[in-house]
C-alpha cells in the first residue's frame, strides 16, 4: 500500500465522518432554535420541553461533531503538506477566519445556552441558541469558501511556484460558492428535519407523548419540505455550472464517454465499463440531460472523451476521467434520495393537515427509515464532488499525487489510519447508544429529572 | 513592525491564550484524579470549566488556522513533521471532548468510571505532548532544504523534550488547581489549596532542570539574551509569589500569578524562536523564518484586517461568559 492511497483512506474516511455529524449539528441547533423561540414568543412551556429534549440529542450530537472537526484542522498539514505550501496563501486564510469567527462562536455560546437557562433572562437565552445556529452557518460558509476554491481557483496568481491569493473577495463571490453554500446548508437542514421527523413518527407509533411529538413532526417536516425544494433547486444549479466550470466531473457522473449529441439524453442506469471507455447497457431519459445542463431541451453535452484530448492539449500528457462508477452512482443515489424525500415530506404534511397521521403506521415506520436517507445523500454528494474532480485536488492547478506529505511514512499513515479508525468506531456505538437512551426516555422525564437521591445533583442535563 | 512580525507575535498571542486558559482545563482534568473524592467532587470540578473548555480549545484551533494562513510553510513542515505525536494529541483531545459530554449521561459506575480515566488521560497527554513538541523545536528538528522534516524517535524523545513536556504538565496541574481554589469551596477548596503549596515547588524544581538544560541545548541564553534572561527572572518570581499567596490564602493572586507564570513561559519559548519558527539542527540555512514561510503581503493584510477587527468581539463575548459563570460551584446548585 502506497502513501497516496493511505492518505487519501485517511482523509476521506475522516472528512465522511465528520459530515456526518456536520449536518445534523446545523440542521438540529435551527429546529431547537425554532423551538425554542416558538416557547419565547407564545409562553407555552410545552415548547420548552421540546427545545430542551432535541436539544439533548443535539449536545450529543455536537460533542462528535467538534472532535472529529480537530482532526480535519490539523489533517491539511499532516498528510497534505505539499498542498499545504502551494495554496496555504489562499486556502488558510478562510480557516483562519472560520476558526475566529465562527468556532469561537459557536462554543462559547452553546456554553452559555446549556448552564445559562436558569442564569439568563429567556430573551438572552434565546439569543445565545440563535448565535450558535448561526455559528455553524458561518463556519459552513467559511468551509465551502475554500472548498470552492478547490474546485473553481479564484482570486489568485501563481508566484514562487506557489498560489498566492490577489483577490479575498474573489473567493467570496466564487460562483461555485454561491451555489454549492445552499445546496450544503438545505441539505443540512433536512437532515435535522428528517432526523426529527423521523424520531416523532417513532414516538407517535409507540403512542408515547403523541402530542409533543406531532408538534416536532408538523414543525419538521415543514422544514423538510422547503430544504427539499431548495436542494433541488440548488443542485440543479450546481449541475449547469460544472458545465462551465468543471465538464468532465459532468460527464463522469453521466457516464458520457462520447459527445452526447444534440438534445442530451440523461442516463438513469447504466452497465459502465470503464476499460474500454464504454457503457454496455443503459436507460436513457431524452432531453433531460439539456435540461439538467442548460435549461433547455437542446444543447450537446462533452463527453468524456473528447474533455479528455482537451485537457491533454492544455495540461499535458496524463489521465484526466476520475473514477466514472464512484461518480455516476453516488450522483443517483444523491438525487433519488432528495427526491424520496420531497415526496415524503409533502406526504407527511398532508398526512397531518387531514389529521390522519397517527393511522397511517406504514407511513410513520417508513420516516423512521427515512432518517438515513439525509446522511446517505450528503456522503453521496461529497463523494461525487471529490472523487469527480480527481486527480485534481485543485482543479487544474495541483494534481493529488503531487499534494500528499513526502516525509509521512506509511508506517505512520496505517498507525493513524487504525487508530482514527477505531475512535471512530467507539465514537459512532456510543453515540447511537446515547441516542436510543435519550429517546426511550422521552420528553417528560428531562424536566421531572435533576432532584433524585443520588449523590449527584448536577444531572446529566445541566452538564456538558 | 511589518506583518511577518505581527503574525508571529498574533500567534504567539494566540498560544499564550490558548496555555493561559486551556491550561486551566487541563489541570482541572488532571485534578479529577488526583484531588477528587467521589464522583461528586468530580462532577463539581469538571463544572467549573464546563461552560469553557470548548471555546478555550477553540484558542489552539484558531493558533493552527492563523499559522496555516500566515505561515503555511511552518504549518505544512510542523504538522506532517510532527505526525505521530499529532495522532496522540488527537485522540485524547477527541476522547477528552466527548468524556465532558458522555460521563454524566448513563447512571452507572462503570460508565461514569471509564469516561473519568479518558477526561484523565485526555488532560494530561496533551500537555505533555505539546511541552515535547515545542522544546524539540526549540532545539532544533532535522529540516532539509526542501523545508522537510524527518525525524526519528530520539529527536522526538531525549532528556530535553521530555523535560520540557513534563514542566508543561505540571504547570498545567498547578493552574488547574488554583483555578479551582477560586472556583470551589469548603474542604475541596482546602484541599486544592493544600495540593497547589505541594505542586508549586515541583514546578519550580522542573523549570529550573529545564531552565538549566535549555542552556546546554538551545540558543536561548545567548540568541536573544537582553529579553530571554528577565523573561526567566520573571517566571521564577512569578512561581514563588504563586506559593506566597497560596500560603496566604489570596487564592485570586494566586491564580494570577500561575497564569503568569504560563503566560511568561510560552512567551519565552516564542521569543527565544523569533524570527526563526522551525529551527532546522542541519543547518542554519534551512531554518523556517518568519520571512522564507510566510504567505505573500497581501494574504497577511487581509487577515490582519480581519483578526483586528474580530478579535475584540471574540474577546468581549468570551469576558461576559465569564462574567455570566463567575460564581463558585458547591454541590448544592443544580443548575451550576
Ligand atoms: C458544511 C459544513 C462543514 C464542513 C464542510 C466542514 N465542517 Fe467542520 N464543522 C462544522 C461545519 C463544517 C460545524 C457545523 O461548525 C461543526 C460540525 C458539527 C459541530 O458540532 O460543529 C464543525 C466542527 C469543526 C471543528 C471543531 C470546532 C469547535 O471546536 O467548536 C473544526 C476544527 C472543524 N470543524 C474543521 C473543519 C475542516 C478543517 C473541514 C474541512 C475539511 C471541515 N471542518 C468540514
Ligand atoms: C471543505 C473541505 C473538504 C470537504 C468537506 C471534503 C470532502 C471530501 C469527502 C467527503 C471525500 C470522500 C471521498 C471518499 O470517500 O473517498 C473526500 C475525498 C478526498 N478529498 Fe476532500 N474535502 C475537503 C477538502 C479537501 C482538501 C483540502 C483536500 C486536500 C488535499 C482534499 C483532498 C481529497 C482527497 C485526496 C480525497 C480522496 C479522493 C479519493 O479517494 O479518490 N479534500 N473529500
Ligand atoms: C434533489 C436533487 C439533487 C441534485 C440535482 C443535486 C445536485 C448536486 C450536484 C450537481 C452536486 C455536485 C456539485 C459539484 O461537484 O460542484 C451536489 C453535491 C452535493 N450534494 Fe446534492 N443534489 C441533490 C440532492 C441532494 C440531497 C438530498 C442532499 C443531502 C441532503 C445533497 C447533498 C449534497 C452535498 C453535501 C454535496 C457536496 C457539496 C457540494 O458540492 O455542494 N444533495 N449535488
Amino acid at each position: 500500500m502506497d502513501e497516496l492511497f493511505l492518505a487519501r483512506l485517511q482523509f476521506g474516511s475522516t472528512t465522511i465522518f465528520h459530515f456526518l455529524f456536520v449536518p445534523l449539528s446545523i440542521g438540529l441547533v435551527f429546529l431547537v432554535a425554532l423551538f425554542e423561540t416558538h416557547y419565547v414568543l407564545k409562553g407555552d412551556e410545552r415548547y420548552k420541553k421540546l427545545a430542551k429534549f432535541w436539544g439533548h440529542l443535539f449536545l450529543i450530537n455536537f460533542a462528535v461533531g467538534v472532535v472529529t472537526g480537530i482532526i480535519q484542522e490539523f489533517q491539511f498539514g499532516m498528510n497534505w503538506s505539499e498542498y499545504s505550501r502551494f495554496v496555504g496563501d489562499v486556502f488558510g486564510a478562510p480557516l483562519a477566519i472560520e476558526a475566529l469567527l465562527a468556532f469561537f462562536m459557536e462554543s462559547t455560546f452553546i456554553g452559555l445556552w446549556i448552564f445559562g437557562w436558569d442564569r439568563l433572562s429567556k430573551k438572552v437565552h434565546l439569543a445565545c441558541i440563535w448565535l450558535v445556529s448561526l455559528g455553524t452557518m458561518m463556519s459552513a460558509l467559511w468551509i465551502l469558501a475554500a472548498n470552492s476554491f478547490m474546485q473553481e481557483p479564484v482570486g489568485f496568481a501563481i508566484k514562487n511556484g506557489r498560489a498566492e491569493m490577489n483577490d479575498f473577495f474573489a473567493l467570496l463571490t466564487n460562483p461555485q460558492l454561491a451555489v454549492e453554500f445552499p445546496h450544503v446548508i438545505f441539505g443540512a437542514l433536512a437532515t435535522g428535519a428528517f432526523f426529527i421527523g423521523g424520531i416523532s413518527a417513532y414516538k407517535i407509533i409507540k403512542g408515547h407523548e403523541v402530542d409533543l411529538f406531532k408538534r416536532s413532526f408538523n414543525l419538521a417536516m415543514t422544514v423538510a419540505l422547503i430544504s427539499g425544494l431548495a436542494i433541488a433547486f440548488s443542485g440543479h444549479a450546481q449541475a449547469k455550472h460544472l458545465m462551465e466550470s468543471q465538464p468532465m466531473k459532468m460527464a463522469a457522473s453521466e457516464a458520457l464517454w462520447e459527445d452526447s449529441g444534440d438534445p442530451a439524453s440523461w442516463t438513469a442506469f447504466a452497465f459502465i465499463d470503464s476499460k474500454n471507455q464504454e457503457n454496455s447497457f443503459e436507460i436513457n431519459i431524452p432531453f433531460a440531460l439539456s435540461y439538467l445542463a442548460y435549461e433547455k431541451f437542446q444543447g450537446d453535452v462533452p463527453g468524456m472523451k473528447t474533455l479528455q484530448a482537451e485537457y491533454e492539449a492544455k495540461y499535458g500528457e496524463g489521465n484526466y476521467i476520475p473514477p466514472v462508477k464512484t461518480t455516476f452512482w453516488s450522483f443517483r443515489i444523491m438525487v433519488g434520495a432528495g427526491m424520496v424525500m420531497i415526496l415524503a415530506s409533502v406526504l407527511g404534511l398532508y398526512f397531518s393537515y387531514r389529521e390522519t397521521l397517527t393511522q397511517k403506521k406504514w407511513f410513520l415506520r417508513g420516516m423512521v427509515a427515512l432518517i438515513s436517507f439525509p446522511f446517505i445523500a450528503n456522503s453521496a454528494g461529497w463523494i461525487m464532488t471529490e472523487i469527480g474532480r480527481q486527480p485534481w485536488t485543485v482543479f487544474g492547478l495541483m494534481t493529488t499525487s503531487a499534494s500528499v506529505s513526502p516525509n509521512v511514512s506509511a508506517q505512520s499513515l496505517l498507525l493513524s489510519l487504525i487508530a482514527f479508525s477505531l475512535a471512530y468506531t467507539i465514537l459512532a456505538i456510543v453515540l447511537v447508544y446515547l441516542f436510543v437512551r435519550e429517546i426511550k426516555k422521552g420528553v417528560e422525564h428531562h424536566e421531572a429529572a435533576p432532584v433524585k437521591e443520588t449523590i449527584d445533583p448536577f444531572d446529566q442535563e445541566v452538564y456538558l | 513592525m511589518g506583518l511577518n512580525e505581527l503574525w508571529f507575535l498574533l500567534i504567539a498571542v494566540l498560544f499564550i491564550g490558548f496555555f493561559f486558559l486551556e491550561g486551566f482545563d487541563f489541570g482541572v482534568g488532571m485534578s479529577t484524579r488526583f484531588l477528587a473524592k467521589n464522583d461528586l467532587e468530580r462532577r463539581i470540578m469538571i463544572n467549573t470549566i464546563g461552560p469553557f473548555w470548548d471555546a478555550n480549545e477553540v484558542w489552539l484551533l484558531t493558533g493552527g488556522g492563523a499559522i496555516f494562513a500566515a505561515f503555511p510553510h511552518w504549518y505544512a513542515t510542523m504538522f506532517s513533521g510532527y505526525y505521530v505525536p499529532f495522532v496522540f494529541v488527537l485522540l485524547a483531545l477527541i476522547g477528552r471532548g466527548v468524556a465532558f459530554e458522555f460521563r454524566g449521561k448513563v447512571h452507572s459506575e462503570k460508565w461514569t468510571k471509564t469516561w473519568d480515566y479518558v477526561v484523565f488521560f485526555g488532560s494530561i497527554l496533551p500537555p505533555f505532548l505539546f511541552g515535547v513538541l515545542f522544546t524539540s523545536i526549540l532545539r532544533g528538528m532535522p529540516i532539509d532544504a526542501d523545508m522537510n522534516m524527518y525525524a526519528g524517535f530520539s529527536d522526538f524523545v531525549n532528556i530535553y523534550s521530555v523535560t520540557g513536556g513534563v514542566t508543561v504538565t505540571i504547570l498545567c496541574f498547578l493552574h488547574g488547581l488554583s483555578f479551582l481554589t477560586l472556583k470551589t469551596v469548603g474542604d475541596l477548596q482546602n484541599r486544592a489549596r493544600s495540593l497547589a503549596k505541594r505542586v508549586v515547588w515541583l514546578a519550580v524544581a522542573a523549570l529550573a532542570l529545564f531552565v538549566g538544560l535549555s542552556y546546554v541545548y538551545t540558543d536561548v541564553f545567548t540568541v536573544r539574551a537582553a529579553v530571554t534572561i528577565p523573561m526567566i527572572v520573571a517566571i521564577v518570581l512569578a512561581y514563588v509569589l504563586a506559593a506566597v499567596f497560596l500560603m496566604i490564602k489570596r487564592d485570586g493572586l494566586a491564580f494570577v500569578s500561575s497564569g503568569a507564570g504560563i503566560v511568561l513561559t510560552v512567551a519565552l519559548i516564542f521569543a527565544s524562536l523569533f524570527p526563526r519558527v522551525m529551527i532546522s539542527s542541519l543547518s542554519a540555512a534551512y531554518d523556517l523564518t518568519v520571512y522564507n514561510a510566510a504567505s505573500g503581503p497581501y494574504s497577511l493584510k487581509v487577515m490582519t484586517i480581519v483578526a483586528v477587527s474580530l478579535l475584540p468581539f471574540v474577546i468581549g463575548y468570551q469576558v461576559w461568559s465569564y462574567y455570566v459563570f463567575r460564581k463558585r460551584v458547591d454541590g448544592k446548585d443544580l443548575t451550576y
